[in-house]
Parts: C-alpha cells; sequence; structure tokens
C-alpha cells in the first residue's frame, strides 16, 4: 500500500478512479467470457459513446463554473438536422457542412449565454427553455422526418484510421499514434522532472516515477495493439481521434490557461473572483457558448455514426453527460471537476451499459443500476465530505495537488477539526 | 427604579467556540419594567450574550446560568425561550417579504381552526396589534411594501402577540432615519408603561442617554460595569470610556513613516445602495492619501467604509453616482475591478471566506489569481514561475504551510490572511486597501501583518486600513478619517486622535456631523471640505 501510494502519489485522485474502472472491465470481462476486450467490442463502445464523451467535456467545464445544461440533447438534434438538410438540399460539400454546424452551434450558445451572463436568468432555466426551443426546431426543420447524410460526411462518426503501409497484421497508424503518445509522456515527464529540480521543489524519488510510466505506457500500448489488431478495414475509429485530441485540448485549457483558471474561480467563489478582476460574466457566456459548439459537434458524429438524422436524436443525453461528469468528480455547487475525470465518468458509464448488453441485461435493469450507480458514487462522496474527510472522488479527480488524506487521521468531532485546522499554527 | 426586582439575572456566562473564548464570566441582570441598554465595541460579545439568552446558543453549550423571573431556565431553542416570554428582534428584521403584515405576525403562530386559517380572527387581532405599536396599515398589505421602520414596527407587534415578557432589540434603529428612530424609541418607552422590559443593544449612544435606565457595558467578552442611567450622571463620554478602557499595548512593531507627495485622491464621492434606490451609502466622501502613508478609516459597521472602499476598487459595489478620482495627478476612471488593478489599486476583503478567497484553491494558485497575467505567456500560466513566485511569498511572509501546494482551507486565519496579503502583493498596487485586515486572526500574526503593512508604506506604496479596532487603527495609522452613516466626519492625525475622540466622531449622526467636525479639522488644518 505505502509502495502504491509512493508511485501515485499527488495523482492517487485520478489513478483511483481509472482503478475502479479497471475493476468495472475486469469484471464484465470475466463475466461476458472474454467478450468484452474483443477488438470489435472496444471499437463499438467508443463509436457508441464518443459523442456523449464529447457533449462531457464541455458539460464539466459549465458545472465547474456552477451552471448546469439541460439543452445539449436538443442543440445536437437541431444542428444534425440542419446539417443533414444542408447537405442534401444545398448540396454543401460535407466538410463546409461540419463548419457551418459548428456555426449554429455557436449561435445557439451565444443565444443561451447571454440570458445565462448577462441578462441573470439561471442555466437551468435558459437551458431548460432551450431544450423545448431546440428540440421542436429538429422536427420543424426536418418535418419530424429521418434525413439520411452522405457517405463522405459519415466517416466523423464510422469511419477509422485509414490503412497503409506495410503488412503487419495491425493497423499501421494506430500503432504510431499509440507509441508517439507513449513518447510524449515520457518526453513529459522527464521535462517536469528537470524543472521540478531547477525551481526547487519537492520532488517524488525516480524509482517512483518510473514505475508510474511503466504502467501509464503499458497501458496505452495494451489498448493500442486492441484497436489496431481489429478486422481489417476497421482500426481506431476517427470519432475516438476527435474525442482524444479535445481532451488534450481542453484538459490543457482547463488546467493550464488563465481563461481555465477564471472557470474555476468563478465556480469556486464568484464574489472573490470579480473582486480578483476576473470578468465572471465574460467566463460564463463563454462557457455556455462553448457547450453548444461541443454538443453542435456531438450531434454531427451522432447523425455521422447512424448515417441519418431524425427526429428523437439526442433524447436524454444531457442526462448521461450530466451523470458521467458527477462520477467524475465535480461538484454540484461549482469549482470542482476535470476533463479527464468526466471522461473517465464517462467511461464507467458506457462499460456498464456495454457489459450488461453483453450479459443481455434489460434496458429495465440496466437503467436501475446506472441510476443506482451515479447515486452511490456521489453519496459516497457526500458522505465523505460530512465526515470531514477530503472527499474521495474530490481528491481522485479534482486535478488540485491535495495531500492524501490518509496522513492524517480522521477526528472524530467534525467541529474540533475545524477548530484546529483554523486555529493552529501548524 | 432600583428597588424594581431582577426579571432576568444571567450569571457568570461563559461561551466559547473553537479557540476563541467569546463571552467570559459575564453577568447581566435586567430588573423588571425597565430599558436595559448593552453597549460595546463590535465584536464585544453583545449578540453572542443575546444569543445565549435566546436560545440560539441552546443549554449545555455555555457555562453560567440564566435566571428568569426568578428560576433557572434552560432552553433548549429559540421557541423555548419565546414560550417563556423572551422575544429577539434581530438587526436582519426576519419577516417574509412577499407575506402580508398579518401573515407575517402569525407566521409559525396561525390562528386556525382544525388547520383551516380563521382570516377574520387573524386580521382583527392583526389590527389591534398594530394599533399598540402606532401603525396604521391594513393587515393585508404585502410586507416588501412598507418601509423599514414600519418593519421593525411589525416586528415589535408580532413579539407582543407571543406575550412578551423580555423584550430583546438588536440594533433597532441602524437602518432607520431619525423620524422613524424617534417613533421607535417612543414606542419602546410606552412599552414599559405597559410593564414590558427591554434590552436595547445599539451604537448610537445619544438613543441609549435618552430611553436607557440603565446600561451594561461588554467589553472583549467581559461585562465591565452596569452604569444607572435613570439615576442621572451618565453621559455619552462616560459609557465610551467604559467602551473603550483598555489600555493600548505594544502590539505593534516600531515603524517611523516615511511620507511622500499626495498620489491618490478621492473627491465628493457619491455611492448609490446598488439594490434600494435613492438610499446613499457614500455622501460626497473626500479624502487623500499619500506616498508611505497609512490612512486609517474608523467607523461602525454599517457606517459605509466598506462601501466607499468596495466603490473606489473598480465600482465593485453600488451605483457610483458622483465624484472624482485622481491617481498620480490625473484623474483616472476605473469601470471595473480589472481596470483598477492594473491602475495600481488593491482590495484587501474583509470577509476572508466569503469575499477574499476560493476555499478550494490552493496556495500557489490563489497567490496569483489577482494578476494572473503576470505569470501566463499568451494566455497559457507558466507554472514553474507561480510556484516561485508563491514560494517567494511563502518565505517572505513566513505562511505556515509545508508547501504552497496546499489548500488554503487548511490554514489557519492568520495564515490565509498572509496568502490573500501575498495575492496582493504580487499584484503590486501602489493603493493597498485593507479591509479589517487582522479580524478573526491571533495576536501573534497580527503583529506580522502590521508589519508587512508597514513595509509596503516604507516601499512608497499608499496603505488604507479600515478597521473596527480602534485600538488597531490608533497604532497603525499615520492619519485617521472616521465615518459616520455614509459621511466623513473627521480627521484626525495620528498624535490628535483618541479612541474617546474617534468614537464620538464615529457616533455623530446626521445634523450634528458638520459641528463635530468642526473642531477635528480645525485642529489638523485640513478638512473635509477640501
Amino acid at each position: 500500500m505505502k509502495h502504491l501510494k509512493a508511485v501515485f502519489g499527488n495523482d492517487t485522485r485520478q489513478f483511483g478512479m481509472i482503478f475502479a474502472l479497471i475493476a468495472l472491465i475486469v469484471f464484465f470481462q470475466v463475466r461476458t467470457n472474454g467478450l468484452l476486450l474483443t477488438p470489435t467490442n472496444v471499437i463499438n463502445l467508443f463509436q457508441g459513446n464518443s459523442y456523449i464523451l464529447v457533449l462531457a467535456i464541455g458539460m464539466v467545464l459549465v458545472i465547474i463554473a456552477g451552471h448546469i445544461d439541460l439543452s445539449v440533447g436538443s442543440v445536437a438534434a437541431a444542428v444534425g438536422i440542419s446539417v443533414a438538410i444542408a447537405m442534401r438540399d444545398w448540396s454543401l460539400p460535407w466538410g463546409l457542412a461540419i463548419l457551418f454546424g459548428l456555426l449554429i452551434g455557436a449561435i445557439i450558445g451565444a443565444w443561451q449565454g447571454f440570458w445565462v451572463a448577462y441578462v441573470g436568468i439561471p442555466a437551468f432555466i435558459v437551458t431548460l427553455a432551450g431544450m423545448l426551443i431546440f428540440r421542436g426546431l429538429n422536427q420543424k426543420i426536418g418535418d419530424s422526418d429521418s434525413i439520411p447524410v452522405p457517405n463522405g460526411y459519415q466517416v466523423i462518426g464510422r469511419g477509422y484510421l485509414p490503412e497503409f503501409g506495410p503488412l503487419t497484421g495491425y493497423n499501421n497508424l494506430t500503432l504510431i499514434i499509440g507509441l508517439a503518445l507513449i513518447a510524449a509522456i515520457v518526453t513529459g515527464a522527464l521535462r517536469t522532472r528537470r524543472n521540478q529540480r531547477k525551481i526547487g521543489a519537492d520532488m517524488a524519488p525516480m524509482w517512483t516515477v518510473v514505475v508510474r510510466l511503466l504502467l501509464i505506457c503499458g497501458a496505452i500500448l495494451a489498448v493500442t495493439l486492441l484497436f489496431a489488431s481489429g478486422r481489417r478495414g476497421t482500426s481506431f475509429p476517427v470519432s475516438g481521434l476527435i474525442l482524444g485530441v479535445l481532451v488534450l485540448i481542453y484538459s490543457f485549457v482547463s488546467s493550464r490557461t488563465v481563461i481555465g483558471r477564471h472557470v474555476y474561480a468563478v465556480g469556486g467563489n464568484k464574489h472573490a473572483a470579480e473582486l480578483s478582476g476576473v470578468k465572471s460574466k465574460q467566463i460564463n457566456f463563454l462557457v455556455m457558448m462553448n457547450m453548444s459548439i461541443l454538443a453542435a459537434l456531438a450531434g454531427m458524429m451522432f447523425v455521422a455514426r447512424s448515417t441519418a438524422s431524425g427526429p428523437s436524436d439526442g433524447v436524454n443525453w444531457e442526462l448521461d453527460a450530466i451523470a458521467a461528469v458527477f462520477i467524475g468528480g465535480a461538484a454540484v455547487s461549482g469549482g470542482v471537476g476535470t476533463v479527464v475525470g468526466s471522461i473517465v465518468g464517462g467511461l464507467v458509464m458506457a462499460v456498464l451499459n456495454n457489459g450488461m448488453q453483453l450479459l443481455s441485461v434489460g434496458a429495465d435493469d440496466t437503467s436501475i443500476i446506472k441510476g443506482l450507480v451515479l447515486l452511490l458514487a456521489v453519496a459516497f462522496d457526500v458522505y465523505n465530505k460530512s465526515q470531514g474527510r477530503p472527499s474521495l472522488i474530490g481528491r481522485l479527480t479534482s486535478g488540485r495537488r491535495d495531500r492524501p488524506a490518509v496522513e492524517q487521521p480522521a477526528p472524530a468531532d467534525p467541529a474540533r477539526n475545524i477548530s484546529e485546522t483554523v486555529h493552529t499554527e501548524a | 427604579m432600583s428597588a424594581a426586582p431582577a426579571l432576568l439575572e444571567m450569571r457568570q456566562i461563559t461561551k466559547e467556540f473553537p479557540g476563541v473564548k467569546a463571552l467570559s464570566d459575564v453577568s447581566l441582570t435586567v430588573r423588571r419594567g425597565e430599558v436595559h441598554a448593552i453597549c460595546g465595541e463590535n465584536g464585544a460579545g453583545k449578540s453572542t450574550l443575546m444569543k445565549v439568552l435566546s436560545g440560539v446558543y441552546p443549554h449545555g453549550t455555555y457555562d453560567g446560568d440564566i435566571v428568569f423571573e426568578g428560576e433557572i431556565v434552560q432552553f433548549k431553542d429559540i421557541r423555548a425561550s419565546e414560550r417563556a416570554g423572551i422575544v429577539i428582534i434581530h438587526q436582519e428584521l426576519a419577516l417574509i417579504p412577499e407575506l402580508s403584515i398579518a401573515e407575517n405576525i402569525f407566521l409559525g403562530n396561525e390562528r386556525a381552526r382544525g388547520g383551516r386559517i380563521d382570516w377574520v380572527g387573524t386580521n382583527r387581532r392583526a389590527i389591534e396589534l398594530l394599533r399598540h405599536v402606532g401603525l396604521r396599515e391594513d393587515p393585508e398589505t404585502p410586507i416588501k411594501t412598507i418601509g423599514v421602520g414600519k418593519q421593525q414596527l411589525v416586528e415589535i407587534a408580532k413579539a407582543l402577540n407571543k406575550d412578551v415578557k423580555l423584550l430583546i432589540l438588536d440594533e433597532p434603529t441602524a437602518a432607520l432615519n431619525e423620524e422613524d428612530s424617534a417613533h421607535l424609541l417612543d414606542l419602546i418607552e410606552g412599552l414599559r408603561e405597559r410593564g414590558i422590559t427591554s434590552i436595547i443593544i445599539s451604537h448610537k449612544l445619544n438613543e441609549i442617554e435618552r430611553i436607557a435606565d440603565s446600561v451594561t457595558i461588554i467589553r472583549d467578552g467581559r461585562s465591565i460595569e452596569t452604569l444607572d442611567v435613570a439615576a442621572g450622571g451618565v453621559d455619552e463620554d462616560r459609557i465610551i470610556k467604559g467602551m473603550v478602557g483598555r489600555s493600548l499595548e505594544s502590539r505593534f512593531p516600531e515603524h517611523t513613516p516615511r511620507l511622500g507627495e499626495t498620489f491618490f485622491e478621492v473627491q465628493d464621492w457619491t455611492v448609490e445602495h446598488p439594490q434600494v434606490a435613492g438610499r446613499l451609502v457614500c455622501k460626497g466622501s473626500s479624502f487623500h492619501v499619500r506616498r508611505g502613508e497609512i490612512v486609517g478609516f474608523a467607523g461602525l459597521m454599517g457606517a459605509g467604509r466598506t462601501e466607499l472602499m468596495r466603490s473606489i476598487f473598480g465600482r465593485s459595489y453600488g451605483t457610483l453616482l458622483g465624484g472624482r478620482m485622481i491617481l498620480d495627478g490625473r484623474e483616472v476612471t476605473l469601470k471595473n475591478v480589472s481596470q483598477a488593478i492594473d491602475a495600481g489599486i488593491g482590495y484587501v476583503t474583509e470577509d476572508r471566506k466569503v469575499l477574499g478567497l476560493n476555499l478550494l484553491d490552493d496556495i500557489k494558485t490563489t497567490t496569483t489569481a489577482a494578476r494572473l497575467k503576470k505569470i501566463a505567456k499568451h494566455l497559457v500560466v507558466d507554472r514553474n514561475a507561480e510556484f516561485a513566485a508563491a514560494d517567494g511569498y511563502r518565505r517572505s511572509l513566513r505562511t505556515k504551510t509545508p508547501s504552497v501546494e496546499e489548500g488554503v482551507a487548511k490554514l489557519s486565519g492568520g495564515n490565509q490572511q498572509k496568502v490573500v496579503l501575498a495575492k496582493w502583493l504580487f499584484a503590486e498596487p501602489e493603493l493597498l486597501i485593507l479591509d479589517e485586515p487582522t479580524r478573526g486572526i491571533d495576536v501573534g500574526a497580527k503583529y506580522e501583518i502590521y508589519g508587512i503593512i508597514q513595509q509596503l508604506a516604507d516601499a512608497g506604496k499608499g496603505v488604507i486600513v479600515v478597521s473596527s479596532e480602534l485600538p488597531e487603527l490608533l497604532g497603525l495609522s499615520d492619519r485617521i478619517y472616521t465615518i459616520c452613516e455614509g459621511r466623513i466626519t473627521g480627521e484626525l492625525a495620528k498624535h490628535e486622535a483618541t479612541q474617546e475622540n474617534l468614537m464620538r466622531l464615529m457616533t455623530t449622526t446626521g445634523s450634528a456631523a458638520g459641528r463635530a467636525a468642526t473642531p477635528a479639522a480645525g485642529s489638523t488644518g485640513a478638512t473635509a471640505a477640501r
């Protein structure tokens, strides 16, 4: 245990959530006699959930800023149908159609952001209205009908990385991307270490860094091989690639840029943020607008995967996205959450769904179990907080470098604990 | 009068909060049928004492005995004390704006038959109660449509309905104008004639002098003395002496100011309340700050100190109706906080946890929060520079923490305040405004924070300190302004300021302001009219 902590150290939070995911995978892998981790199934799982995970990226920012967005499913549907019509009736090339879709998303987002940020209407109300408005818009535009989309466009939902180069028995491009990722992680870790030494921050022992890198790289290698060894013609899905790029960008933006900081600051304490010069209205506007753009993208990816846009696309997506974010450790009151945590939360839900499908569990039971998982995950978190212990999920995924709570004995009396932390000059 | 038996006796009440002794051995005797005033500075323990009495802090959470009508009582909540006939009216009125006067009077105590409200009986009784308090309003009028003065009367009507024996009024006239205040004081006198005993907490000493029969003075959580006002010989000065009587220990680092030129000036600054149109929170305030100078602002709670400072700090409070701000000889207009920060103004908020800190943050992100762009290139935060900056302040301010990557929520009050100071030092302001910089901080940390403030002044910056603690202002400031009811009522140089004359200027209300300001202004040669 001690060694485990040494290896994962400050990052235990993210690995902890991943452990839960791994446990779930192992469970279903055993129960389905190995069906879960076949290349075909994993590719399916990714293609079938990437749009929800794209939504979760936007949703976690919305929730960190202290809002919620209920309209994402309707926005996705409205954009999906618009893009399908644009390609069918106006013969818009699919590349331009995607840009057109993103533009509609931006306009819708500006509309919702305006009401939330500048008029001051709670996002719950604005997006509840949006949910009705954009669902109606979808049906009005499409005449409540299904509209097919051209083959070229379907790449963003159904496509795979192309085959090229020598026959290795694997998809070469998938292999290259996997190896490049590993190389990037290793150099990144080395650079962090060099910088830490330079500025004199406390460093973890070398062996823990090595073990950690080995574990991460091993995992990436395994996943890469899994995707690369699929049936010829299939490989890592394009939708997974889009998701991966978005995760990298948004993780960076949320944790490393001024805007990202400001989102956390507004959600953590709006007054304090404003009195530090943060323009909270701008931040709220941007966050809501960004969500609708990502919803537009998710809608387009879904339409591409299902080859047509229909009137019931995107129903209940908001619930899946919100569930993913909260399982991933975000706080209802705002200020807490990470992009990676939300992705892991979304994958937990996806694996649950998929695993139970493979086990032929009915949709009714699946829904009940998913609901209970969400409730218990958050309840456990709340219970931990009320006990004066730091939030487990928060600690696991918050992206802040809390010392693990194990270092201090659990206090018997929460009131006394507060007094001790507040008043002792430790 | 003095022969009247005691209605209430609080004996050796001691109340501790984690780490703080709010009350120690406080005793209070209130005789039947009198108006008993309680005086003390902000934070002296008056409200805590009343919360003990009214059961907000239930029996068992404090030491000592409460004897009411000759019996020891042990209230477990507010309802228990109300059943005994003790009703407290808080400074923040507990009325529901959307409900009618009658509904508010009977809230939680509805007149009903079998669960159905008896509206006829309710309104009839309400009219009767309103007559007792001298309020001529239709009982079905919604509370939000009547003024604060009338709302106060509704509160009292509500108390009368509960068959009150002891009425406690916490700062009843703080939000009222002179006319409403006078009416309220008349009413309290009327209640006394009807045999209702009152305890009144007030900062307005002229009011106390007028209506109280006796005064108990509380200072630093102890009951200092009880004066018999009815017997005569007790005036405002006598009360002030009791309130501020503590000695000024050497709790401040040695410091000789090096004053430079005046670089910051505010003229005729007038600000309207953000919600209540027409209510002015700053009324034509003018003041100036010199380089290297520590300027104190004294005023009671609600006097408008914080409102003035926040309004100066990028209009972060209220609506600016008029006034000029001059920085380094040029008139500047700062429309929002980020412009104020860019112009070189910093503001350390009074309520650390509510306004000053994001408690979810760690030390290093808090330190850089007010001027993140200093360590960001193309909007990307340089985390090494951030760590180095935060760690630098950790060392120089001697913040006690294992690492700047700890969460700020885990720090003690003093160390949290150091982190807040680090945040504003990092922003490199020319003028730093500190609002209650040492509230809730122990003596040792206070000393260090005073040192940091003095260093900042020595570096040629201007510093404004707003504080409720007069000894702190006297020990720290080179010059002190007093504020009362949104108006600057005086300006005193360090050598001429005493707790007594500050307290007098701080409590100079309304029309008296002009009179009182004149001698003070005359002696400094610099007046508020400059």
